[in-house]
């Protein structure tokens, strides 16, 4: 049986990362595929990070990723990008928001917050892809829209058929926000192409 | 079925087991919030033909679910794992009395803690009140169970524990829907002598409990809920819930007996299994629930020295325990700052707080948002037990220390509804003097914000009877009782002093809503007016999310700044600060 493959959601409570987790795992079912996904819900959720594990392929089994596991890591946020890298697997994939949100602990606790993520991410042997879903959110017309912005990101690293992505953002969005979805995954598609693609 | 392919959706395990209960037949759903279940009913809702309430407490609603099973339907009562502390009164004496139409109630447990204030493991409520127990392990056995649930109740006349964990609850996994069962209604049949449990009926009762679990130990042991799948035989693992899906992950080898239904514990099929198997594992979460029970067969097993008894296992630590192997786990990420969860922009409780660790006074805490007082920089919260505690706790204290003790206890509006009423009452019965705080947000903020007595809506939003917090707490003999705005830092501080002062019992309500609630009634953001703000980060010590550092101020120390993106614009940084530096964007000091 193949190994399933893991993709880790993570960034703050409160910047839509279960939904994007929940539109991910609608575009693998949809696809054909097994998938399992967990994340927590209440206290954990109250501006705290925030995480969102998604596995899929032929038979999945535990609906977390093993610690050390994930295959690809989509970070909505730079500080969290870094405190889950050692989630990622050697040489694994960071899809990395160029998002800051500074917890009140770096201003009062001993740890600054890093102003040098993305530097320690690629120095640490990962391949990183740096997204500004911010502005491309901002473009799109929502900065709420960063979320669907990343999974742009992440559908080049997919290989699934589009319509699948199409239909999975019209069944998630209700109406009233649903184009200025799709015109952020339109716009972000085009802007995070990969260079070897 | 209508020929075509059988609906096929991604549901999480609280979703999978809604919609169980539409498809059981299932009629009446009760339930209090409280994470990793709160979903179950949320969900129920949607389904007009089940009749669906939220419960004051899960005392209630195990209480209300009984009585319609006694009339006749088919009844869910659902909650988190120490809701069902407070349900177990009511439960341990309906196992007595059986059912009519199907009695299962749900207690999602929570290892790991990730919400809760402690990591019981509900099995041993099975056991306790000698009911039947599944455990479903993804999402499509929560359907298929809940529904073998109530055909097990109605069979047997037992109420049936389903328990889940966190990540059965939460997990999304796909399931393939059925079609609801046509279920003719029973009524009641009046039987004094099942349901009147006067001693000379329950004794009588007692041995028709006795009976009923020895057929279910026989049904245990052939259920298709219990079930081997052999592998090699070397290594053979007993395993049931979320600990199933890890050990099939960690071990495709191996030889498997899965329990969907661990209690009565099946014997035989343990023993047939055992000794099918060179080396056998009991690999569960928390307690040695089925390790006990496994050695007290009288066979050997490897199970808690190789699998803790803390939190949460996973497919590593499973490997690990097996092959007898250090789990290889990813190092710790070092010198980042934390991120704890913490109160809301604009959550009212902030104001509350403030005024609290000011006045140093002695906090007994209750269950909620507000329990996040206990985090740096407010430090505020002394105490954290169960739903209601902070009110008894406050009593205690003063019992022990003196009526001039600086205690005051703090509770939200959904946990004094819950179980803060009787200990109010005993403060005044017993001449007690004590401050309670109740925070009215106006709803079940920490689950999600889910309606209850005190907000005068439904669980499916209808209006209804809106129980006033006031007129409670002066029906139980709180003769001073005072209303203020949290925002209104002066008022807090003034109301809590004359309180603490006071030789009698005092309850202030500090009321105003979540700000989840309406995000239309927060104010414009506020800015920090750098040439006025001297960088003394008084206002930093709120811990409110939107205020950040900015630039350099005297002796190196930063300036605030606000996040206007995050800016609920509630004031309270403005009016902590002692420069006036914080006003409105648009200029003018607020």
């Amino acid at each position: 049986m193949s190994k399933p493959t893991n993709i880790m959601l993570v960034g703050v409570g409160g910047q839509g990362i279960v939904l994007a987790g929940e539109v991910l795992a609608q575009v693998l079912m949809l696809a054909g595929h097994d998938v399992k996904k967990s994340e927590i819900h209440g206290m954990a959720q109250r501006g705290g990070t925030v995480r969102s594990d998604v596995r899929f392929g032929e038979t999945v089994f535990s609906p977390t990723i093993p610690p050390g596991q994930a295959d690809i890591l989509l970070a909505f946020e730079q500080l969290e990008a870094l405190r889950h890298l050692p989630q990622v697997v050697t040489g694994g994939l960071v899809i990395a928001s160029a998002e800051r949100i500074v917890p009140t602990t770096a201003h009062l606790g001993p740890n600054p917050y890093p102003d040098d993520a993305m530097a320690r991410i690629r120095g640490a042997g990962y391949r990183l892809q740096e997204v500004d879903a911010p502005a491309l959110a901002a473009q799109a017309g929502n900065p709420r829209t960063a979320g669907t912005c990343l999974l742009a990101a992440l559908a080049w690293h997919l290989d699934l058929p589009e319509e699948v992505w199409d239909r999975a953002l019209h069944d998630a969005y209700p109406k009233k926000i649903l184009d200025v979805n799709l015109r952020a995954f339109a716009l972000a598609r085009e802007a995070t192409q990969p260079a070897s693609s | 079925m209508s020929g075509s392919q059988p609906k096929r959706l991604l549901l999480s395990g609280n979703e999978a087991i809604a919609r169980g209960a539409v498809e059981a037949g299932v009629r009446f759903a009760a339930a209090y919030p409280g994470t990793p279940s709160t979903e179950i009913l949320e969900t129920i809702a949607a389904h007009t033909e089940i009749a669906c309430e939220w419960s004051p407490n899960e005392k209630v609603a195990v209480e209300v679910a009984f009585g319609a099973a006694l009339g006749g339907a088919r009844a869910l009562a659902s909650m988190k794992h120490v809701g069902l502390n407070v349900a177990a009164d009511p439960l341990m004496t309906i196992s007595y009395t059986g059912v009519n139409g199907g009695l299962v109630i749900v207690s999602a447990d929570d290892p790991g803690m990730h919400s809760s204030q402690n990591e019981q493991d509900n099995r041993h409520y099975a056991r306790f009140a000698k009911v039947p127990l599944l455990e479903p392990s993804d999402s499509q056995e929560c359907k298929d169970f809940l529904i073998e649930a109530f055909a097990l109740s109605e069979e047997y006349d037992t109420p049936v524990l389903l328990r889940t964990t966190t990540r059965i609850s939460h997990g999304r996994s796909l399931v393939v829907l059925g079609e609801p069962l046509p279920l003719a209604p029973r009524g009641f049949v009046r039987d004094q002598a099942k349901y009147v449990m006067i001693p000379a009926h329950a004794r009588r009762r007692h041995a028709v409990v006795e009976e009923r679990l020895v057929r279910l130990r026989d049904l245990a042991n052939v259920t298709r809920l219990n079930r081997v799948e052999l592998g090699d035989n070397k290594i053979g693992i007993i395993a049931s819930g979320v600990a199933y899906q890890y050990v099939k992950e960690a071990c495709p080898q191996a030889s498997v007996l899965k329990l969907g239904m661990p209690y009565p514990f099946p014997g035989h099929l343990v023993r047939d299994f055992a000794a099918a198997v060179e080396r056998l594992f009991v690999v569960e979460e928390l307690d040695p629930f089925l390790e006990d029970q496994v050695r007290a067969l009288g066979i050997e097993c490897t199970g808690k020295e190789r699998f803790s008894l803390l939190g949460e296992l996973d497919p590593l630590a499973v490997a690990a325990g097996v092959s007898g192997a250090q789990p290889a786990l990813p190092p710790e990420p070092e010198g980042l700052p934390m991120r704890p969860p913490v109160m809301c922009p604009g959550c009212p409780h902030r104001g509350v707080f403030e005024v609290l660790r000011k006045l140093k006074v002695i906090a007994t805490g209750d269950i909620g948002c507000y329990t996040l007082s206990v985090l740096p920089p407010l430090r505020v919260m002394d105490t954290c037990v169960c739903m209601g505690a902070s009110i008894g706790a406050a009593h205690g204290l003063e019992m022990a220390l003196g009526d001039a003790c600086n205690v005051v206890g703090v509770i939200g509006d959904s946990t004094f509804v819950h179980g803060g009423i009787a200990p109010l009452l005993d403060i005044v019965y017993n001449q007690g003097t004590s401050t309670i705080i109740i925070l009215d947000n106006r709803t079940t903020a920490m689950t999600g914000r889910q309606d209850h007595p005190a907000t005068g809506r439904t669980a499916r939003g209808d209006e209804t009877f809106r129980l006033n917090l006031q007129a409670v707490c002066r029906a139980v003999g709180v003769e001073d009782v005072r209303v203020v705005d949290p925002y209104d830092l002066e008022a807090v501080e003034k109301h809590v002093k004359a309180a603490l002062a006071h030789r009698a019992p005092s309850v202030i309500i500090a009321d105003r809503p979540c700000v989840l609630l309406d995000r239309n009634a927060l104010g414009e953001p506020l800015t920090v007016d750098e040439e006025l703000c001297t960088a003394c980060q008084t206002c930093l010590q709120l811990g409110c999310p939107a205020l950040s550092l900015g630039a350099e101020g005297p002796k190196g120390r930063r300036k605030a700044r606000i996040v206007s993106e995050l800016c609920a614009g509630c004031h309270l940084c403005a009016r902590v600060c002692p420069k006036e530096a914080i006003q409105h964007a648009a200029g003018g000091a607020s």
